[in-house]
């Protein structure tokens, strides 16, 4: 008990005046570059737009409008309009809210499966080690969107199909980063003490395992979330992402694909928004990257 | 270089498995019955019986895994649900499409980058090095089936210099054949001419730092013969391993890819095969996809070895 109560205490090395020094210096460094900068500005204008959509949206993104087909870009459509009359700014706006629930959600499943996985596999090594891993390289060898596509097709068409098999695709990852990760921190004199005082795995586990292997999946998970709204807009794009009418925007750009010649608004507008978004995302990736990496 | 060898593959071995145990259970995650799935509600009842019984979905999971496999390792990859055709003779046909598609996105991607990767290194912090990164950054950030369509509004649309959906085997019409296959190649290339540029930019700077290129230098030799003679070589290394990871890239682009421009490839076979709730076909392509991508990473090991001694003999 009372070597448990020590362990409790046991200091953990990322903590303290010091790292809050570090931890500034990282931010500072970060916000220094200038393309992160303008990364920011993209990230919290597309979740500032998603978040408030019906407050910013101009129109309801679903309502039909017959008298308007096709229209062109004017001021009371600033993006034109779609085949069945539809708002493509209004749709584009409310489509942000699909790409960065799938890029945000399916990152965050995939880093929390594949952390939990990779936490499993490298601290108890052994039988558990070897099957995690292999699975992860099984899953591996499957080309990314055909594997998300093979998932979307048995698990059908819908944010949540789109959640599961990209989580699915991108686990591996992470848990290939926190089984590394694990496997040196575990052999460090600290971790040492602590199991020799006493203290439980789950405890060594969540007070001085995770938070000294969170740094590389932390730069993971930014520089994953741009792929993750790439690779969701394909699949939207192939008609596995949400359903129509809803907006999303992969499923606006197959949809004004067969109007190109008519009405090339209809894929322009979310196809810039999307182009931006993924854009200032992967500044920001890099920018996170860049600020963590000790050899920068 | 022998012992190498053996070793990857003998760690191919429980991936294989896995990787077969996987698609094997695809079907199964089918939310209800697999079989209402792909026949619908207006099928009869016998019809529905009949494709369970055929698919196995009357024996218990392990026996329907092992009849699986065994048929798979006599290049039985079963059969597809709407045309009866064998999911083997499906491929045949659609490969070639897929691979010229492959062959010509490669050489595009590989023409623009490795000179462009050399100029940015070697011109560092120029307007030269700054086109390059952002041509880099452009082509990472940029979904191919905008690129598709942005081609197709151009080059097709507007200009008319290049058709948009009509696919010509160059085989047997050289000129028609890669006048078809110029705008989806591009499609396809550009993500990969990305990463080889940021990846060819980055290894030339850091070999053009080396003492041995100090040493050259000091010799009195020139730029160029640097380049070309000590440090292109080396910087290549990294190049090849990125080429063989991009492997998989390749592949799920040309899914797109083909899909836009409606090549009648391997890509198209299987979002045809999704679209028609074609499981069993969806399961084969997916399977010798999988395959494919496992035999070139396994390819690209055994290539690095090869290349750099180290990794041989750390092996």
């Amino acid at each position: 008990m009372h070597a448990t109560a020590q362990a409790r205490t046991f200091p953990v090395p990322a903590a303290g005046p010091q790292v809050k020094s570090r931890r500034w210096l990282v931010l500072r460094r970060a916000a220094s570059a200038r393309m992160a900068i303008v990364g920011m500005i993209v990230l919290v204008g597309a979740v500032g737009v998603a978040v408030f959509a019906p407050f910013v949206a101009p129109y309801d993104p679903l309502k039909q409008d017959l008298a308007n087909l096709l229209a062109p870009p004017s001021a009371s459509h600033v993006l034109g309009t779609d085949n069945v009359g539809r708002d493509i700014l209004a749709r584009v706006i409310w489509g942000a809210r699909v790409s960065l629930i799938a890029g945000a959600g399916s990152v965050a499943i995939a880093a929390l499966a594949g952390c939990l996985l990779g936490l499993l596999a490298g601290y108890w090594r052994g039988p558990v080690d070897d099957l995690v891993m292999r699975i992860m390289d099984a899953v591996l060898s499957f080309p990314a969107l055909v594997l998300a596509l093979a998932l979307g097709a048995v698990l059908g068409a819908g944010l949540g199909s789109v959640l599961i098999a990209l989580g699915v695709v991108y686990a591996p990852t992470f848990a290939r980063l926190m089984r590394g990760q694990v496997l040196t921190i575990r052999m460090r004199e600290y971790v040492q003490a602590a199991r020799l005082l006493g203290a439980p795995d789950w405890r060594i586990l969540q007070r001085h395992v995770l938070p000294n292997a969170a740094t590389p999946i932390v730069v993971q998970a930014s520089l994953s979330v741009a792929f993750a709204i790439l690779a969701e807009a394909s699949l939207s794009f192939l008609g596995l992402g949400v359903r129509p009418p809803e907006p999303s925007w992969g499923g606006m750009i197959n949809a004004g694909r067969g109007y190109l010649q008519q009405a090339p608004w209809i894929v322009f507008g979310p196809g810039a928004a999307l182009f931006v978004t993924v854009l200032g995302l992967n500044f920001v990736g890099d920018a996170v990257r860049d600020a963590l990496d000790p050899r920068s | 270089m022998g012992q190498l060898i053996a070793r990857r593959l003998v760690a191919t071995v429980p991936v294989l498995v896995l990787v077969t145990l996987g698609v094997f259970l695809l079907i199964h995650l089918v939310p209800g019955d697999p079989v209402e799935a792909m026949l619908g509600e207006s099928q009869d009842e016998t019809a529905k019986q009949t494709l369970r019984k055929e698919l196995g979905f009357d024996q218990p999971l392990p026996v329907q895994y092992a009849t699986w496999a065994s048929k798979l390792v006599r290049g039985d990859l079963g059969k597809s649900v709407r045309s009866g055709a064998p999911v083997i003779e499906d491929v045949a046909r659609r490969i070639r499409p897929s691979l010229e598609l492959a062959v010509f996105a490669m050489v595009i991607s590989l023409s623009v980058a490795v000179p462009l990767g050399i100029l940015s290194a070697t011109n560092r912090n120029t307007a030269i090095d700054t086109g390059g990164t952002t041509f880099a950054l452009f082509g990472i950030c940029m979904p191919n089936f905008l690129l598709a369509l942005l081609l197709i509004f151009v080059f097709g649309v507007k200009l008319h210099w290049l058709p948009i959906a009509s696919f010509v085997d160059p085989v047997e019409d050289p000129i028609n054949g890669i006048r078809s296959l110029t705008l989806p190649a591009i499609t396809l290339g550009l993500a990969l001419a990305a990463v080889v540029t940021r990846t060819l930019r980055s290894s030339l700077l850091e070999m053009l730092n080396e003492d041995y290129v100090r040493t050259a230098r000091a010799k009195g030799l020139t730029e160029n013969a640097i380049v070309n003679k000590h440090a292109l070589k080396n910087a290549l290394i990294p190049v090849v391993t990125v080429l063989g990871l991009q492997f998989g890239t390749l592949i799920g682009g040309a899914v797109i890819t083909e899909y836009v421009f409606a090549l009648p490839g391997v890509g198209r076979l299987v979002v045809d095969a999704v679209f028609a709730r074609d499981y069993p076909l969806v399961q084969g392509v997916v399977l010798l996809i999988a395959l494919g991508f496992i035999a070139s990473n396994l390819l690209v090991d055994i290539t690095y070895g090869w290349l750099d001694p180290r990794i041989r003999y750390s092996a």
